[in-house]
């Protein structure tokens, strides 16, 4: 049995025999947060000159144990061994002499720094901070493994991705051999993601360790090794990329075939919902949001709203409900099917939309810092629409509490009790208190912003069918999305914004992603 | 292969987790661990500093709060008025108000009543001056938490300096009247307001003088614990605290409930300024509110805005302030000693609070 003393000392010969060297060895490791088992019994083997890609659904357990190996958290059971020597990481510093550096999805930067302050930042080098001698090494860095970053740029105006390259080359400043990445590309753009990916084949070939962690599996077979599933705390197995496909990683991973078909169905007799015509908003720093936006929602259709985010589409279904100040001479018409009335909703807030009759549901983007309050459980969470119905100056709970108990029935909620507060429940189960609310409200229109971003698979499917099923019983849905292929699956037209405008409308089933990808960008 | 047993390696020394919900019995053992963990510390202390037996001291202390049925009547006394704040606090800080000008509320209450008493004192029967000495007081504390919520909710402004600010306007506004009641003339100071007639004085309830007190306080607290958990404007509340845009989406008017609550919390502060000044000291003074506002904003939060846990730390403030000055005077020890006393009970009162969240 070898073993080695340090990975920093060891010689690089040996770490260029790619994926034969082992870097960290985790060996029943147990974690434990009051009575949830992030992870339990847990193996994994880390090695050089290889990608490893950590694969598992939301909550699984994925940033728990990486959090171990980077000294945030301490386990409750298990070894981990590293260049074969047991150790104990006791806190990020002690990873970081270990050669342990991990990229957290939430960016650790001071913002009015420049990138090279936040490189040598927590740095305890003898002798003064050498501004020129820092920029060098940082340059070399980059020039080394295709890094693009300016020394001297403050933080705050870097983009999200420049934000991320900094974070990886700070790490590498302090000589890490191993790099985690907590899923490095949620916030990326398809070309930033294939930037990232060149640099990880580099770090890879320099004989770095290097783990991402994602439950992407599209990127799983692009870049990495080897990968290992958790599901629900437990380690699944761990397969070569090269033998794996989707359907195998994604049967790993959930533990039971998905469906990936959407039933599309094509419902007669589509009635006009919404009409918006002109509609167009003005930010208070005086930015065009929505330009002169005019189009209409059926009952039994889904329509798709696709645009790279920040195009308008918050605002748009905010306008719609309610909650968003529009420039005059904007029109957005209820037709209601009970009394066959038009209804302007303009110049309404939400309550009024309430007493219009209007049944008018809304997912918001922001889960807990709009659609619900976090503080609350469930119960309380199931009236904050409805609560001011009746005369009586009390609250009637009985209604929200019977509403709460079959929401957690039906939609498979996990959560300690009703009046847990919904705060603490994983992101999936928060979706499902939310949407569950929305469609329990018996919507003629129900709009969601990116009802599904950060959810796994298996929720996911859920919300989708959750959205056709209403469709189907004649609602008019109004899907923000940001998946192309799923929008392309889901909805039945698709409406493109692209700064505020519409760059097109068309129809889901024949319209090509590449075509839809083109309006996307399309300059009007 | 077996030599290395040794780098097994070294539990850290210390580990947080975060708790995930503690169930009550446990959470009020802490609390308790607490308290006795701080007798202990003092114990040593007070030994240390003052070679007093602790013991003693701590009966003293007892006997200070507890002693006599008259010093028992007055903590009852005074943890009714701590209580009486807390409760008009308590909806603020629930809307995350940072209503912090409970003090100016209290005197400009406590002006009121006073104005009443002497200038209607003898003009009114007695239950239409205690009406009007009522109305009065609550009247003046809504006027003292509208203000800034009116500004707030209108331009924005910053409610914890505003509040604040409101504090220094009620204590000059008391000073001048002081001077405009001064009586005897040259004593700067009010005096005891009808000390002949008693006009606009609690009368004992049950035998007990402090009787109107304990009565309407109880009577406030099962209605805040009401308003608070089970009516609408109560979850409005909260709602509004959480979140401002999500109550915007529940189609709650942000501003409106901004307005009413904190008229409703300047009114209950208001309302403990007419205990303070007719329940109480009867006369008025710049010290009338005599930092129970700063006070109440402890309890409010201890108590997570539970009205009746509120009663229980209200208690155990009252207690810690009366003991200690209790023990000031009995051992000839000034008044830091109890100070700290009640500083190091405090700190680790609130400091078992790190252990239960």
């Amino acid at each position: 049995m070898m073993i080695l003393t340090n990975p920093q000392t060891e010689n690089a010969d040996a770490r260029r025999t790619a994926g034969s060297v082992s870097a960290i060895e985790m060996r029943g490791v147990t974690k434990t947060f009051g009575e949830v088992i992030a992870n339990n019994n847990v193996n994994l083997d880390i090695r050089y000159g290889e990608v490893l890609s950590l694969l598992g659904e939301n909550g699984s357990g994925k940033t728990t144990l990486m959090n171990m190996l980077s000294g945030i958290y301490f386990p409750d059971a298990g070894e981990i061994l590293v260049g074969g020597k047991p150790v104990t990481i006791r806190s990020p510093k002690d990873a970081f002499e270990l050669g342990i550096g991990m990229i957290h999805q939430h960016f650790k930067l001071v913002d009015v720094f420049t990138a090279a302050e936040n490189i040598v930042l927590g740095l305890k080098e003898e002798g003064r901070y050498d501004k020129k001698e820092v920029a060098r090494r940082v340059r070399e860095i980059c020039a080394k493994y295709g890094f693009d970053i300016d020394p001297d740029q403050k933080v705050y105006t870097m983009t999200v991705s420049q934000k991320q390259t900094l974070e990886i080359v700070k790490v590498l400043y302090r000589g890490a051999e191993i790099l985690i990445l907590d899923e490095p590309t949620a916030v990326l753009t398809l070309q930033e993601t294939e930037k990232l990916f060149s640099v990880i084949r580099n770090m890879r070939a320099d004989g770095k360790a290097v783990v991402i962690i994602t439950h992407k599996l599209n990127e799983v077979l692009a870049v990495s090794d080897r990968v290992s599933i958790l599901r629900h705390g437990e380690y699944i197995d761990t397969v070569n990329t090269k033998d794996a496909t989707e359907e195998s990683l994604t049967e790993m991973m959930v533990g039971k075939k998905v469906e990936l078909n959407i039933a599309r169905d094509d419902i007669p007799d589509k009635k006009k919902r919404l009409s918006v015509e002109h509609l167009s908003v003005t930010s208070p720093e005086g930015v065009k949001i929505l330009d002169d936006i005019s189009f209409e929602a059926y009952s039994g259709e889904i329509l798709g709203i696709a645009g790279i985010s920040g195009c308008g589409q918050k605002e748009l279904l905010e306008s719609i409900a309610g909650l968003q100040k529009t420039e005059d001479g904007a029109s957005v018409v209820y037709s209601d099917p009970e009394d066959e009335q038009d209804k302007q909703l303009i110049g309404t807030n939400p309550k009024q939309i309430r007493k219009l009759g209007i049944h008018l549901s809304f997912v918001p983007e922001d889960r807990l810092g709009m659609g619900l309050v976090g503080s609350m459980g469930m119960t309380d969470n199931m009236m904050l629409k409805n609560y001011s119905d009746g005369k009586s100056l009390f609250l009637d709970r009985k209604q929200p509490k019977e509403l709460a108990e079959r929401i957690l029935k039906e939609l498979e909620v996990v959560t300690p009790g009703i009046n847990t507060p919904v705060r603490r429940l994983s992101g999936g189960n928060v979706q499902k208190v939310l949407v569950g609310r929305e469609i329990a409200a018996a919507p003629t229109v129900l709009m969601t912003a990116y009802a599904v971003r950060g959810l796994d698979i298996n929720t996911s499917y859920t919300i989708y069918n959750l959205l056709n099923e209403q469709k189907k019983s004649g609602v008019a849905v109004i899907y923000v999305g940001e998946d192309l292929d799923v929008l392309l699956e889901l909805c039945d037209r698709i409406m493109v914004l692209c700064g505020g405008k519409i760059t097109g409308i068309v129809d889901g089933r024949t319209a090509r992603k590449e075509e839809v990808g083109a309006l996307m960008v399309k300059k009007v | 292969m077996l030599s290395n047993t040794q780098s097994h390696g070294k539990e850290p020394f210390v580990r947080m987790v975060k708790r995930d919900g503690v169930p009550a019995k446990k959470a009020w053992g802490i609390r308790l661990i607490g308290l006795l963990l701080a007798l202990v510390v003092c114990a040593v202390l007070i030994f240390a500093i003052t070679k007093l037996n602790p013991l003693k001291v701590y009966t003293t202390m007892f006997q200070g709060a507890f002693g006599t049925t008259r010093r028992s009547w007055q903590t009852v006394r005074e943890a009714m008025m701590l209580l009486c704040v807390s409760l008009g606090l308590a909806p603020a800080f629930m809307m995350r108000f940072w209503n912090i000008g409970a003090e100016g509320q209290i005197l400009v209450g406590g002006v009121a009543t006073a104005g009443c008493m002497i200038y209607l004192g003898d003009k009114l029967p007695s239950v239409l001056l205690f009406a009007v000495m009522l109305i009065a007081s609550i009247a003046a504390g809504a006027l003292w938490g509208f203000v800034p919520a009116f500004f707030k909710a209108k331009f924005g402004t910053n409610e914890t300096l505003f509040t604040l600010m409101m504090n220094y306007i009620a204590i000059q506004l008391t000073s001048y009247f002081v001077a405009v009641w001064e009586k005897p003339y040259g004593s700067n100071s009010v005096g005891i307001i009808n000390d002949v007639t008693n006009a606009g004085w609690f009368k004992p309830l049950f035998g007990q003088q402090y009787g109107w007190n304990v009565v309407i306080v109880l009577v406030l607290t099962f209605a805040m614990y009401f308003y608070l958990r089970y009516s609408k404007q109560g979850y409005e509340i909260k709602v509004v605290g959480e979140s401002e845009n999500t109550a915007r989406y529940a189609g709650i008017n942000v501003k409106n409930v901004i307005i009413r609550t904190m008229i409703i919390s300047g009114a209950v502060c208001g309302l403990s300024g007419f205990l303070a000044v007719a329940g109480s000291s009867h006369t008025i003074s710049v010290s009338t509110a005599g930092g129970r506002g700063f006070t109440a904003i402890i309890v409010a939060w201890l108590s997570k805005f539970n009205s009746f846990v509120m009663i229980l730390f209200s208690f155990l403030l009252a207690f810690l302030e009366k003991g200690a000055a209790e023990i000031a005077s009995k051992f000839n020890l000034n008044d830091y000693v109890s100070d700290m006393i009640e500083g190091i009970i405090l700190f680790f009162v609130l400091g078992s609070e790190f252990f239960i969240n």
